[in-house]
């Protein structure tokens, strides 16, 4: 197995970059979810995450997120080694990161607005009121109309619980955003609304934004770079120039959907009298 | 208008022919249905008739037993005679007014505390008008103060005695229910250990037991001239039993939560405290509405079991007035349907406020 990171193209950049993942590896008992995870990204750079399912991508979010610790390597942001704390005493990072979960987990207990900008009101850093007007602000910026500020989660359809989810991870003004499939069930139009807004978040704030997406089209032509994953490694990653002329087979069929290829269902051929 | 809508068929026919076909429809629509109806109303006619001669055509409310021995249906002259002594059991004669008027005070901090949820501006005062309420109803029952006579607390009884051991049962089971619950899922082996076996050891005993245990075997491992009270010992026991059953009521609705709750909150910064709070309790106890109050309906029908060691609830008073005067004796079942009323209505109530607050809580999340 070829480990391809010499293709790194942001690994030239002056001195470590903002956020960086050496050798990061995480098991479920003895199942490896990670194995030798190493990526890096500077302030403002998006990367898309790519791979078939099981491929450990959301449990890589969620450790940048700090919700899981990592058992191997480091993860270092500015520098920082934030692998091996607990999330209860790495709170100062968590006020750096957003994240959109892929089933959004939004509170249902609370209304849209207290969703969006729960951890602006729990911090201290706006009072209710504001906090308010800001949860408007956001949901328009998602495509939500004021309004819906007032409902529940489980009001909202499933596209809008998503943006509901994104106005939530953008609410703090983080410095890292990770994206479980922002775009996932959401029309073409709204995608693309989305997807700009997530480019001018990552241009103008200069933040770093990861995502997860199962949407070739989208990794390949929205981000910055791209990262091919699967059973837990990084089989390819490099700029968004070089997937055009890249030679990686898993890639080739990931980026085309086609089942022939290196990426193999354990258990395709088992069922098909099913279908036969 | 050429093309006038046409109004789909109303109903038809006298309010009295519709009902025939109601009845047919739904009561006669085969041999069985019609064989089940015609069973039921000769039920209710074999049930009914003499129950309504027994309790009002046929009774008394005169307090005295010749009256009630002229009558054969209901002797509520029973009641009505002892009436002071079924409320108040034994607490001395003069001061009863004090526990009456400790009823009210505990039924308005109840009712201004459910109503919470219903007046958002009334959850700021629940907490003080506990802290305040409780000490009033403490002096009014003790005395000892202001002008009262102290009055033992092994005199208390009635309905007084049953509702202070249930709401102090309930106001005290519920943390420690919910507290138990968290340990018994928390990652910390050597609370979840205590947890684990404090639940299954209580939930593995009778309530009479452990009532039986706080009463005589305590005080057995206490040095000489140390005592607890006794009323104090069964309000102890009555809570840690409760709290054992609540505990597991909570875990269920904790496992009902979603995991990616807890992530999420993992994922804002909060800590355990702040996310159990905030985010998951409310979710977990809500779905946990129903079994809560069952468990509270339950130990309040549990505390007539005090009358083991020697304490008058309601229960234990009527059997008081009974044996007061052997010419009463006979009168038990008036004595029984008088409590099981009080008690009927108590948990009735308990089972509506719960229902109602279901849906007060159910209404932001229409699925």
């Amino acid at each position: 197995m070829t480990f391809p990171s010499d293709n790194d193209e942001n690994s030239k950049s002056n001195g470590p970059a903002f956020l960086q993942l050496e050798k990061v590896g995480k098991k479920f008992g003895s199942h490896t979810v990670l194995d030798n995870v190493s990526l890096s990204l500077d302030r403002g750079q998006t990367m898309a995450i790519i791979g078939p399912s099981a491929a450990g991508k959301s449990v890589l979010l969620k450790c940048l997120a700090g919700i899981y610790p990592v058992d191997q390597g480091n993860i270092l942001i500015n520098g920082q080694d934030i692998s091996e704390k607990q999330p209860a005493d790495q709170g100062h990072w968590t006020d750096k990161i957003g994240m959109l979960f892929q089933q959004n987990a939004l509170f249902d207990s609370l209304p849209i607005w207290q969703n969006v900008c729960f951890q602006l009101i729990e911090n201290g850093t706006l009072k209710r009121k504001d906090a308010r007007d800001k949860a408007v602000d956001l949901l328009g910026l998602v495509g939500l109309d004021p309004d819906s500020s007032k409902l529940r989660p489980s009001d909202l359809s499933g596209g809008m619980q998503k943006r509901v989810g994104i106005a939530r991870a953008i609410a703090n003004d983080p410095e890292i955003l990770l994206l479980d499939n922002p775009t996932a069930g959401l029309d073409p139009v709204l995608s693309n609304h989305i997807e700009n807004m997530i480019e001018t978040i990552a241009k103008k704030r200069m933040t770093t934004v990861i995502t997860v997406t199962n949407d070739m089209e989208i990794a390949r032509n929205r981000y910055d770079y791209l990262t091919m994953m699967h059973e837990g490694r990084v089989y390819w990653s490099g700029s968004r120039n070089q997937v055009e002329t890249a030679q990686n087979p898993h890639l080739t069929q990931m980026l085309s959907g086609s089942s022939q290829g290196p990426i193999a269902m354990r258990t395709q051929n088992r069922g098909q009298h099913l279908v036969a | 208008m050429a093309n006038s809508l046409k109004l789909p068929p109303g109903p038809v026919g006298t309010v009295g022919q519709r009902s025939v076909t109601w009845v047919r429809k739904n009561l006669f629509n085969s041999w069985f249905n019609s064989l089940l109806t015609l069973l039921s109303i000769a039920f209710v006619l074999w049930i009914v008739p003499p129950i309504i001669e027994w309790a009002f055509v046929n009774s008394t409310l005169t307090p005295s037993i010749d009256a009630c021995r002229a009558v054969t249906g209901a002797c509520w002259g029973f009641i009505n005679a002892n009436l002071r002594l079924i409320l108040f059991g034994v607490y001395p004669y003069d001061e009863q007014w004090r526990p009456l008027l400790a009823m009210i005070v505990l039924f308005g901090v109840i009712i201004a505390s459910l109503a919470g949820v219903k007046y958002p501006r009334m959850q700021k005062l629940i907490i003080p008008m506990w802290v305040v309420g409780i000490p009033v109803i403490a002096i009014l029952m003790w005395g000892g103060m202001l002008g009262l006579t102290y009055v033992q607390n092994s005199s208390w009884g009635g309905l007084p005695l049953t509702l202070i051991l249930s709401t102090i049962g309930i106001v005290f089971a519920f943390p420690l229910g919910l507290l138990l619950a968290l340990g018994r899922q928390s990652n910390m082996p050597a609370i979840k250990t205590l947890s684990v076996v404090y639940i299954e050891v209580i939930r593995g005993v009778p309530l009479i037991t452990v009532l039986f245990m706080a009463s005589v075997m305590f005080p057995l491992f206490l040095p000489d001239g140390v005592s607890i009270d006794k009323l104090l010992r069964a309000q102890i026991g009555i809570i840690l039993f409760t709290a054992a059953y609540l505990a597991e009521v909570f875990r269920g609705g904790l496992q009902a939560v979603p995991r990616g709750q807890f992530e999420a909150g993992d994922s804002l910064g909060l800590s355990y405290w702040q996310s159990m709070r905030l985010i998951i309790l409310p979710q977990a106890l809500r779905l946990v509405i129903p079994p809560t109050v069952n468990s509270f309906i339950s130990m309040l029908k549990d505390t007539t079991l005090v009358v083991i060691i020697g304490l008058f609830d309601l229960l234990g008073a009527v059997k008081l007035a009974l044996r007061s005067d052997p010419a009463w004796t006979r009168y038990y079942v008036e004595g029984y349907v008088f409590a099981a009323a009080i008690f009927f209505l108590i948990c009735y109530s308990m089972g509506r406020y719960s229902a109602y607050l279901e849906k007060e809580l159910r209404k932001g999340e229409r699925r």
